[in-house]
């Protein structure tokens, strides 16, 4: 079987390339593939991998331009292997996730309130119970195309971790919850479903900011691109109406 | 660099010790090799054990009494009462910061049975239950963190550092000789540089070394025993590490684990005629004995969950029937799933007091990697992920408590020196000899002689081997010797901490002339409690390995 990987290496200077590796396996996982030519072929082959079997959100990778785990997808003849998008690339399959992931500290992406004595019900349990499926692979974060025009889009496996919180019987500071999601937030989505078409896990960041969004409403806030039109103040700070 | 608390791994024990050395007070930075959500934590599916009841009638005396038995007598029965006593409020305390456990009808954490136990006490989220943990105590890390965050005063919070691989745990000497723990050089794989960290306690966190195996192991590829071998090199001892518990089912081609609930909810075990040959709710070493013997008459084994039907497969086994159908065609709704026992928990490690502390001073450990005596020679399933939380909150608080009165002078500079001749060193190993080949070979003698079933000549001939071995080291090394991102290097580097590991695991297996627990010998079939009821330990002193049986 012949795939086409995407290179890059920083040493000793600067060089990208996409290099064509023929491999004797048939009816392999991408990951296993990965593994054949590391180990067989080619030792300098940089990527990242971990549990195998689709929960630990290490081999994110892209073929033929569509984000998948490496360990959950049957490898075709022909296919083109590349990093994830919108990230700091530091060698071949390997890119940097700290700045993604921090995007989750930003929006205070956790239980503000611990107290133990709420009661959790089936249905209360089911209301998150996808959203904390989530494996942080990124590949939804390489899939979006907000980056290309904010690099401080909090992003959506960040917002649905935020859902999945504001969701939870047991936390009792929703609203707070809603406020840090408003800048560089919700808003900024274009509901362009990309994120919900690469999920490997089956969620939907789209209709988690959708839900965020009427939540919001609900507590009064609104869509700060609409807000000129209904007063406030021109670009030029000249009051409009 | 300086904190107070050094952890080292970010898996489930090592988070819960960051929050709890965090909690009482003290400066933490948490270095990992990967990104803390992946690791070998994430894993776990079956559950976590805490005697609530919520399902059926259940005890912490019965918790207490399937550990005991379970464990063929290696387990300390203090340590077994402090685990079982404490799991309702570990896992209490868990479903207070948000881990989204599953319910029973009326509102209570859900229970299920998984093997060995008496009653269902497995508290469970789908067989998701090590994700959603594992994420659960990272977004609470997060809430602590050093960078960015107006709540927590500077230089009194959490950082995490990914991507940096153990080299070495750093010891100065005290007066009389005495050496204690204040560091430790780390290669930082972004950068390729090594870096020292200095610290006023160290607790290792960094898992069990089940890829020995190699291939026949459900574990993920970064199990490999780094921290242990570590903590022996800095003169830390080693206790029982020749007990290695084979999950009874994993995908026969892959090793890729099916989950011990899958038989708890009601799954047979079926040979090639279809005829169900044991219990399958036997402890995990009895069951997998059970499988490797029908394989060795030539049968093939099966798991069959065909009759739980579909609803009940995508509700509590999701996992299960897309990894089947991945990795075996096979959709266990309608069809049989061909398994195999593979390694999958390490019971031995950094040998421990109840303090969660080693023989080196200021040095801690808890989770896989240590070794607090309460699964002895066979772990029951449910009770790992509970050890992290207990033992992991014990670690951290008694770092932070001997960090705070910490205040001795920390000389680091030759230990850097030499990480980095090391590091330098290895990349001019002459690469006559393919270590990654060498790797499949070590796995697979393992599997066969170091396995589920064990004799005198297959042990011996084994640790031949793997003495060889360790001489070829020099001959082998990395291909690659680049800075930035060499995983080549870094998978060497691991090589060579298995490679030491299993001399020790080999020299432990070959002392025990007994079956117990999960260490079975085909030609020493008997438990023998007057010779050999007592801990395997092992140490090294000036570089040479010594091994003795100890109460």
């Amino acid at each position: 079987m012949r795939v086409k990987i995407k290179r890059y290496t920083t040493e000793p200077e600067v060089k990208e390339a996409v290099l064509e590796y023929e491999v004797d396996v048939r009816d392999a996982t991408l990951l296993e593939l990965l593994n054949e030519i590391k180990t067989k072929q080619d030792s300098s082959l940089s990527y990242a991998s971990g549990c195998r079997s689709g929960v630990c959100g290490s081999c994110s990778v892209r073929v033929n331009g569509k984000e998948v785990l490496a360990c959950g997808y049957k490898v075709q003849e022909g296919d083109l292997v590349e990093p994830l998008k919108n990230v700091p690339l530091i060698r071949d399959l390997v890119v940097e996730m700290d700045k993604a992931l921090a995007f989750n500290q930003k929006a205070k992406a956790w239980q503000n309130s611990i107290h133990g004595t709420a009661t959790v019900t089936q249905e209360d349990e089911k209301r998150n119970e996808v959203q904390s499926d989530c494996i942080l692979c990124g590949s939804c974060y390489s899939a979006c195309p907000v980056y290309a025009v904010n690099e401080e889009f909090l992003g959506p496996f960040t917002l649905t971790r935020v859902w999945r919180y504001v969701t939870d019987i047991r936390e009792e500071g929703s609203a707070s919850k809603i406020d840090t999601v408003q800048t560089n937030g919700i808003w900024d989505c274009t509901l362009c479903n990309e994120c919900t078409i690469v999920c490997p896990q089956g969620i939907s960041s789209k209709a988690d900011v959708e839900k965020l969004r009427s939540k919001s409403a609900m507590l009064g806030y609104s869509d700060p691109s609409f807000g000129s039109f209904g007063g406030g103040f021109g670009f030029d700070g000249s009051p409009s109406f | 660099m300086k904190t107070d608390v050094l952890v080292i791994g970010a898996g489930g024990a090592g988070l819960v010790a960051a929050l709890s050395a965090h909690e009482a007070g003290a400066k933490v930075t948490v270095i990992t090799k990967d990104y803390p959500t992946r690791s070998q934590t994430t894993m776990a599916q079956g559950g976590i054990n805490a005697a609530f009841g919520n399902v059926g009638e259940d005890s912490v005396e019965a918790h207490i009494q399937n550990t005991l038995k379970s464990a063929h007598g290696l387990a300390n029965e203090e340590a077994v009462r402090l685990l079982c006593e404490s799991a309702p409020e570990a896992v209490t305390w868990l479903d207070s910061i948000g881990v989204c456990f599953s319910r029973t009808k009326d509102a209570k954490i859900a229970q299920r049975t998984l093997g060995g136990a008496s009653a269902p006490r497995a508290c469970y989220a789908q067989d998701y239950t090590g994700l959603k943990i594992l994420h659960t105590l990272y977004d609470r890390c997060l809430e602590c963190a050093v960078s960015d965050s107006e709540e927590v005063p500077s230089g009194h919070g959490i950082e995490i550092l990914n991507e940096r691989y153990l080299l070495n745990i750093i010891t100065n000497f005290s007066d009389y000789d005495k050496s204690y723990a204040c560091g430790a050089t780390v290669l930082n794989i972004r950068t390729g540089e090594v870096e020292t960290y200095e610290s006023g306690s160290v607790i290792i966190a960094t898992g069990g070394y089940s890829r020995v195996f190699h291939k026949h192991s459900t574990n993920a590829v970064g199990s490999t025993g780094d921290g242990i071998a570590a903590a022996i090199r800095a003169g830390a001892r080693l206790s029982d590490m020749e007990f290695i518990q084979f999950h009874p089912t994993a995908l026969k081609n892959s090793s890729i684990l099916i989950s011990e609930s899958a038989r708890g909810a009601g799954g047979y075990l079926l040979n090639s005629k279809g005829e169900r040959f044991t219990n399958e709710l036997a402890p995990r070493d009895e069951v997998a004995r059970a499988i490797h013997e029908e394989i060795e008459k030539g049968e093939e084994v099966f798991l069959d969950i065909r009759h739980l039907g579909e609803a009940f497969i995508d509700e509590e086994l999701p996992q299960e029937r897309k990894l089947a159908k991945l990795y075996e065609n096979v959709d266990p709704v309608y069809e049989l799933i061909p398994v195999k026992p593979v390694a999958h928990y390490t019971m031995g490690g950094i040998e421990v007091d109840k303090n969660s502390r080693t023989k080196v001073k200021g040095l801690y450990a808890a989770g896989e990697c240590a070794n607090h005596k309460v699964h002895g020679a066979n772990r029951l399933g449910g009770n790992s992920l509970l050890e992290l939380v207990v033992f992991g909150k014990q670690a951290g608080e008694n770092a932070a408590a001997y960090a705070k009165i910490f205040d001795k002078v920390i000389t680091s500079e030759q230990q850097t020196v030499s990480a980095n001749n090391f590091i330098r060193g290895v990349k001019y190993f002459t690469n006559q000899i393919d270590f990654y080949q060498k790797r499949e070979f070590m796995g697979n003698i393992f599997y066969n002689n170091v396995g589920i079933s064990r004799d005198d000549m297959g042990l011996k001939a084994v640790l031949g081997a793997v003495r060889q071995m360790q001489k070829e080291l020099p001959f082998m090394g990395p291909k690659d010797k680049s800075k930035v991102y060499n995983t080549n290097l870094v998978e060497f580097i691991e090589f060579g901490n298995m490679v030491e590991l299993s001399e020790i695991i080999l020299v432990c297996a070959i002392s025990r002339n007994e079956s117990r627990g999960a260490h079975f010998r085909s030609d020493i079939p008997k438990q023998n409690d007057t010779a050999y009821k007592a801990h395997t330990i092992t140490w090294k002193e000036d570089s040479v390995l010594c091994a003795d049986f100890m109460e």
